[in-house]
């Protein structure tokens, strides 16, 4: 952890050397952001409800998965960036150092900038929380911060995915953007508005529904069954293959080079 | 019109290279479209009559957007020419006969055009095929089939026109980064990428649809699908052309006043 | 103690077609080859040596620096250095070399070099002490004295690959490999380099094993050379059995030169 903190500081040394840079890169996020919430507002302009949800309860939805994206991407940039450690020949220094390579690969990168997109999602769930009609009891609470804690970690399993593929191919990997941007994007309303085939693949094999869905379903009280705040902990689970994977990759990688 | 041309082959056959960038592309197109189009499903049902559009006008512009994502959208950069204009490198371009804005013009339009054929019809095939509320099903005139490519052609020049500024712009800002990402989604989101322009507040509708966004996407899209008719669609078609026009002179000026600054400072 | 012992790897990879009609089939069809990187290596080399590997660009230098350091798997084959084989007990190996990527950068870019020191530091878990001792001593021989404190964007290549080496010693490392370490300098920044080198191996008895194209670097630092082609051994002896072989009055440069045209690499 210590080391950690040394990773992070010399990170922010770097990026301080390019102010201007950062400032503007922060604000682009912060637009990036804020489209989608725009294209909410304008279609809830039109209409009352989706699926049953409101505005309000749906702006809780986009900023739970703003929230959980941005954080992942603020600490998982590494795995991120991976194919690029793995084309400059930077994974082979941490392959000659003595140091847990899924450690140093996390410690690689760090992208401050996605801070845009997470004060933004702050700012609108501070919007929401009081206007969603949700008394705001502590198991609420609970369930709200479990689903964008699970969610951190669920994207971050899909770039630890996603760097496992890069270890086989270098092309083709833009497939992943359908889980991790698309969870993002497509995460702003409820996954069971998109009907069942999507919300059964969700759940089942890329549990993004685990973090938002079934949580989502109980803080506003639409389910009493305490079960459903705790699914996003289910959503765990996904990791393990994704490290499982990611060794089996490496592996692969030693006994191939490139 | 020979190196023209010869640039153009090149980087085609440079994006044919890429087997599996492509299947993945259109996979991860795929997946996107229907979850835009499920997500709009779940609107109507709760009030069809409350859009601008039916369902069946929206289907079809989310397939053809899809379809012609590479051709249409802002963010589709051309990175190397930012790094040639931060790194200095530029100078090297500056060597070579040929007029630098045709130049990145063409490399856009090409790199553009090479990843929407490669794309555009798997898309277009699957869409056509689809069951019935999610097919994409053409226009009743032939002659909207025609305006719609007219129009394609004329808002593809807008949006490289539009990109070139963003380019030049590096010129003249110590870092692009911002600047490309924040016009880029700005660009896009009026032009219709994210959702489509008659779904826009009335103010803001009509704002966009005086403006170069109004002339990327959105009247090509619209023609196809019957939401822009009649005088409106003549009208839309002079803008492209005037905002085409307009954006290529105001590039050109440019342009030429920020080569003027790197020759003066040696590049 | 450094042992290879019949070591060989292959690699496939995928062909890339040129013209365009080519790049569209390819869409629908790839070809791959098997590419033999290397073939039966073995070698040894003792404490405190320091030999020279040399090559063509393609030869498997590379690949053999990535095995002892255990970044790669070979395919089969022994290699044992200092009791262990890098790739099983990957830790513990490399926390008792160096490694230096000549074309590779390890220090951070934008931040001062001595921050990058003190990371890696930190990463290799340097005792306080042991590291100032260490830092002074090196700082002194390679002359860096104030270039610590300037972030490795501002320095000259001859400096960084100065700080690199340094980067790479830090932990006081038994073996230092250097992969091309000479490259791209200058001739003072060349000298003060090999100069360093042959200290560092008289004075800690640090093995160094080295590869590079520039002739000069083995005629100042190494005895024995290691000459690989097409992924085999194909000559393990020293500066002067070479020098009886060649044409008389040839310099380093020119035996080598004769050596690859004898085996056809």
């Amino acid at each position: 952890m210590r080391l950690y903190m040394k990773f992070l500081s010399m990170h922010i040394k770097s990026q301080m050397q390019y102010k201007t840079s950062f400032v503007f890169t922060t604000l682009g996020q912060f637009f990036v952001a804020f489209a989608t919430f725009l294209s909410i507002n304008f279609l809830f302009d039109r209409f009352d409800y989706v699926g049953g949800f409101s505005y309000e309860e749906v702006l809780i939805c986009f900023a739970v998965m703003m929230m959980a994206f941005s954080a992942s991407e603020l600490i998982g940039r590494g795995f991120d960036r991976f194919p690029a450690m793995l084309g400059n020949g930077s994974f082979d220094r941490a392959l000659v150092r003595p140091r847990n390579v899924i450690f140093q690969v996390l410690a690689s990168q760090m992208e401050f900038s996605r801070l845009g997109r997470f004060v933004q999602a702050v700012a609108v769930l501070v919007y929401a929380i009081p206007r969603s009609g949700i008394y705001w009891t502590w198991d609420k609470i609970l369930t709200l911060t479990l689903m964008i804690v699970c969610g951190a970690f669920l994207f971050f399993g899909l770039y630890v995915l996603y760097a496992a593929f890069s270890f086989f191919t270098t092309e083709g990997l833009e497939f992943m953007n359908v889980l991790t941007d698309g969870g993002r994007e497509h995460g702003r309303l409820p996954f069971g508005v998109y009907g069942d085939g999507v919300l059964k693949f969700l759940t089942y094999v890329v549990p993004l529904a685990l973090v938002q869905y079934y949580p989502l379903l109980y803080l506003t009280g639409r389910t009493d069954n305490f079960l459903y705040a705790l699914t996003p902990i289910a959503a765990l689970l996904f990791l393990l293959p994704c490290y499982v994977f990611f060794r089996f990759g490496l592996r692969h990688y030693k006994s191939t080079g490139s | 019109m020979k190196p023209y041309r010869a640039l153009f082959r090149i980087r085609f056959a440079n994006s044919l290279q890429y087997r599996a960038a492509a299947i993945a592309g259109l996979t991860t197109q795929f997946a996107w479209g229907f979850m835009y189009i499920l997500g709009f499903a779940a609107f109507y049902s709760a009030n069809p009559y409350a859009f601008p559009m039916t369902f069946q006008q929206t289907v079809s512009y989310i397939w053809l957007q899809q379809a012609f994502m590479a051709m249409f959208f802002m963010w589709n950069y051309e990175y190397s020419i930012f790094d040639s204009i931060e790194s200095g490198s530029i100078s090297y371009e500056l060597v070579r006969p040929m007029d630098l804005y045709s130049r990145w013009f063409t490399t856009t339009t090409a790199n553009r055009l090479s990843r929407t054929v490669l794309r555009c019809f798997p898309i277009l095939i699957v869409a056509f095929i689809l069951p019935a509320p999610f097919r994409m099903v053409l226009p009743a005139e032939a002659v909207r089939i025609g305006l719609f490519f007219i129009s394609m052609v004329l808002s593809l020049g807008v949006v490289v026109s539009f990109s070139m500024l963003v380019y030049i712009s590096a010129f003249f800002t110590v870092n692009s980064a911002g600047t490309r990402i924040a016009v880029g989604v700005a660009g896009d989101f009026l032009a219709g990428g994210y959702i489509p322009v008659p779904f826009f507040p009335d103010a803001l509708r009509f704002a966009v649809e005086l403006s170069p966004f109004g002339a990327m996407q959105n009247m090509p899209l619209l023609i196809f699908n019957g939401g822009v008719t009649g005088d409106a669609l003549v009208r839309g078609l002079l803008l492209q052309v005037f905002w085409l026009v307009a954006l290529v002179f105001v590039g050109r000026v440019l342009m030429s006043r920020a080569l003027r600054k790197v020759v003066v400072q040696g590049g | 103690m450094i042992e290879l012992k019949g070591i060989n790897k292959t690699f496939r990879v995928a062909k890339r077609q040129a013209g365009f009609g080519r790049a569209v089939k390819a869409l629908f069809s790839r070809e791959y080859e098997t590419v033999q990187a290397l073939r039966d290596v073995s070698f040894c080399v003792a404490d405190g040596e320091m030999v020279g590997y040399i090559g063509p660009n393609g030869a498997g230098k590379s690949t053999t620096i990535k095995i002892m350091c255990g970044v790669l798997t070979p395919d089969n084959g022994a290699c044992l250095i200092n009791g262990r084989t890098p790739w099983k007990d990957r830790v513990a190996h490399v926390r008792e070399i160096g490694v230096v990527f000549g074309q590779r950068s390890q220090l951070w870019w934008d931040v001062p070099v001595i921050d990058s020191f003190e990371l890696i530091r930190d990463i290799y878990r340097v005792d306080e002490n042991e590291y100032k001792k260490n830092l002074d001593e090196l700082t002194e021989l390679l002359e860096l004295g104030e270039i610590l404190k300037t972030p490795a964007r501002s320095l000259s290549l001859g400096q960084r690959m100065r700080c690199e080496i340094v980067a790479s010693l830090l932990h006081n490392p038994k073996i230092l490999f250097l992969d091309e370490p000479t490259i791209g300098l200058d001739a003072i920044s060349k000298i003060a380099v090999r100069q360093f080198i042959k200290r560092l191996n008289e004075e800690r008895g640090t093995t160094v094993l080295l590869t590079t194209h520039d002739m000069q670097d083995i005629e100042a630092l190494t005895e024995r050379i290691i000459l690989v082609g097409k992924g085999q051994i194909l000559l393990d002896g020293n500066l002067a059995e070479l020098k009886t072989r060649a044409t008389e009055g040839a310099s380093a440069e020119e035996m080598v030169a004769e050596l690859y045209r004898e085996y056809e690499i």
